[in-house]
């Protein structure tokens, strides 16, 4: 049967009160959590770390050859698997020449120490990421603190954001990843195959008040984080007294992670 | 009309057939890849595309060649393409439809395609991809189909088809471009980085595309009863022809950008193009293929005595068509990311399994043609008879 005319009015207005409502969600909740904002650290634990605008300096001059002591320690806290076959490969942090890492400003008499100098890499978590830009779907995205995350729920694994990183700073899970862990840490979830990963600034740790898992495990105290708006921060005093360059930072990335060498 | 592709000769059975039993192929390793994952292909960490985006890129462009049919006819009333127009079209859906598959087999996480609309991202040029390539395919299913229904019924296409007809001449040029600036806008790929990309890749595929429909033009005489005529053929040709010198034009002009400029970073991806970099040459070997044939090409269709013989203008045809699939094709793809932003080789052979996708996948593509265009002789004939 039809309503009739009483009964839709009826219907319309109560819809209508019902659509100017803020959501239920929203009420309970009593504010909107947004992209950017801070989740408070679970109870018990120190509260977050902030920043302005999160950064690392890597002193590579600190570095021995024969240490890996803050990819390990990233790879662990991450579950990040230990695929052999370098095609396959993920990585967050890991070992490079300078050659390599600053191909524009490597020649043919750069001194010897330089030339044979191990470089630990990561995301540059740029300012400008063209990575963010170019994601289809949001799946990578900046924080207002400058961390560029990524939504491994949200990724479709289309590898433009592969493509257009310039610094080889991302990876894609070619096969499931689950039975390359080494050893399972319960705290952080793995990924599935199909999705990018990347290094996240140790995101999970600082919301625990926590710094993050490589600059904690450097004996030598080569990379050091923090807050590169804040002028006493301890970032900012190394950048203040040390000479110190980016990686291509030509294109216009903006990247955050400053290197000494 | 779809019933008329129900039936036909013993001939197109056959052909279906095969078509279909390659795209089950390609369904079938599919379906391996889904459960391994992308690892089951050739691509790497360093070369993160390969064999399937470069089969997307250069299927935009014979998507986008329709233009050169629709064109002429709609704007400038040039009569030969009348007949031939439709087969544009037809070769245009068969073709973007095989460029969405080839999206589609790229994808880590296929399940969450749909998330590309559910959460747009208006900054990424992949986004934009997808919404002028589904346009595309709407307007050319509405056109094609819409003048094809007025043939059957032997009336002029209605009013009401001739703004989307227009509409589909600049989306085609925009379909293309948006394709090139996926590429060109990437600031750590120098040899991507050009303004030059969107143009270079509209001219080449205004030679691939109706290379492409003059040889189909040519089977269709042989075994369909169908003659586009000599008019509309040697027109054909002479687009193939100018659009392929322009290719070649603009690819010199990259040439010597690079290399008068020197800067070594642009000059490296060039030589591993064309020469190779520490024995790592079989994208170089690929290209010297690609510039025999181009040459070859050239020569065949420059010369007017030989470009209106038809047995040598579709050697010419084929010698394009080949040239242009290499360079645009994996040259285009692998020597972007060779080497890579770290400065290291990273070989990329495209496996078994990834060919026999891709395989599958122009099977699908050629079986729409087949079927599209079984439609149209059937529509034809019967109208013909009346």
């Amino acid at each position: 049967m039809a309503p009739t005319r009483r009964e839709f009015l009826i219907i319309a207005g109560i819809s209508a009160i019902g659509a100017a409502c803020p959501p239920l969600s929203r009420i309970i909740a009593k504010e909107t959590p947004s992209r950017g904002t801070h989740l408070p650290g679970a109870p018990g634990s120190a509260p977050a770390l902030t920043a302005k605008r999160w950064a690392m300096v890597v002193d590579a001059s600190k570095c021995s050859s024969d240490c890996k002591d803050c990819m390990t320690a990233c790879h662990e806290a991450h579950n990040v698997p230990a695929i052999a076959n370098p095609n396959h490969e993920v990585k967050w942090i890991w070992p490079e020449r300078f050659e390599n890492v600053f191909r524009a400003e490597s020649h043919a008499h750069i001194q010897e120490t330089v030339r044979k100098q191990i470089i630990p890499v990561l995301c540059n978590h740029c300012d400008n990421p063209p990575c963010v830009r170019v994601c289809p779907t949001g799946a990578t995205f900046r924080r207002a603190d400058g961390i560029v995350m990524m939504d491994s729920h949200r990724c479709i694994g289309c590898k433009i954001c592969l493509a257009a990183c310039p610094f080889g700073a991302r990876s894609i899970n070619f096969v499931n990843p689950r039975p390359f862990i080494r050893k399972l840490k319960a705290d952080f979830p793995t990924r599935t195959k199909g999705v990018i990963e990347k290094c996240n600034f140790c995101e999970e740790r600082l919301a625990r008040g926590i710094l993050p898992a490589c600059v904690l495990a450097c004996e030598e105290k080569a990379l050091v984080f923090g807050d590169v708006e804040d002028p006493n921060s301890k970032v900012r005093q190394i950048l203040d007294k040390k000479f110190s360059i980016r990686r291509r930072a030509e294109l216009g990335t903006k990247p955050q992670v400053y290197y000494i060498l | 009309m779809l019933e008329k592709a129900l039936t036909g000769s013993r001939r197109y059975g056959i052909l279906v057939g095969i078509l279909l039993a390659l795209f089950g192929m390609g369904v079938y390793f599919y379906l391996r890849q889904l459960e391994y994952g992308l690892g089951l292909t050739g691509m790497s960490r360093d070369v993160s595309w390969g064999l399937y985006i470069s089969q997307f890129t250069f299927l935009v462009g014979i998507a986008a060649s329709a233009v050169m049919v629709v064109l002429p006819y709609y704007l400038h009333d040039y009569k030969a393409f009348g007949r031939i127009t439709i087969l544009g079209e037809f070769l245009a859906i068969a073709a973007v439809i095989m460029c969405v598959t080839f999206i589609f087999v790229n994808l880590g996480q296929p399940s969450r395609v749909l998330y590309v609309m559910f959460y747009p991202s208006l900054t990424s040029v992949l986004f934009w991809d997808m919404v002028v390539v589904s346009v595309y395919l709407v307007l050319n299913v509405i056109t094609g189909w819409t003048v094809l229904s007025s043939v059957k019924e032997g009336v002029p296409p209605p009013a009401w088809v001739k703004p989307f007809i227009y509409l589909s001449i600049p989306w085609a040029i925009s379909i293309h471009t948006v394709t090139a600036f996926i590429y060109a806008g990437m600031p750590g790929r120098s040899f991507w980085l050009t303004a030059i990309m969107a143009p270079r890749f509209l001219a080449a595929a205004f030679a691939s595309g109706p290379a492409l429909l003059i040889l189909l033009c040519f089977v269709l005489r042989r075994f369909g009863g169908f003659d586009a005529g000599k008019k509309a053929i040697d027109a054909l040709a002479t687009i193939v022809t100018y659009a392929f010198l322009t290719t070649i034009f603009f690819v010199v002009v990259e040439l010597w950008t690079v290399f008068y400029s020197q800067v070594p970073d642009d000059m490296e991806h060039y030589r591993f193009l064309f020469v190779g970099l520490d024995g790592y040459n079989t994208i170089a070997h690929g290209m010297t293929v690609a510039v025999i044939a181009a040459a070859a090409a050239l020569v065949l269709l420059i010369n007017p005595r030989t470009r209106k013989k038809d047995s040598l203008l579709a050697a010419a045809c084929v010698l394009v068509f080949l040239s242009l699939w290499i360079e645009k094709g994996l040259g285009l793809m692998v020597t972007g990311f060779t080497p890579s932003p770290l400065g290291h080789l990273t070989r990329y052979t495209p496996t078994g399994p990834e060919a026999a996708i891709a395989i599958g996948i122009w099977a699908m593509g050629f079986l729409i043609i087949t079927v599209l265009y079984k439609i149209f002789l059937s529509v034809r004939e019967a109208a013909e008879l009346d």
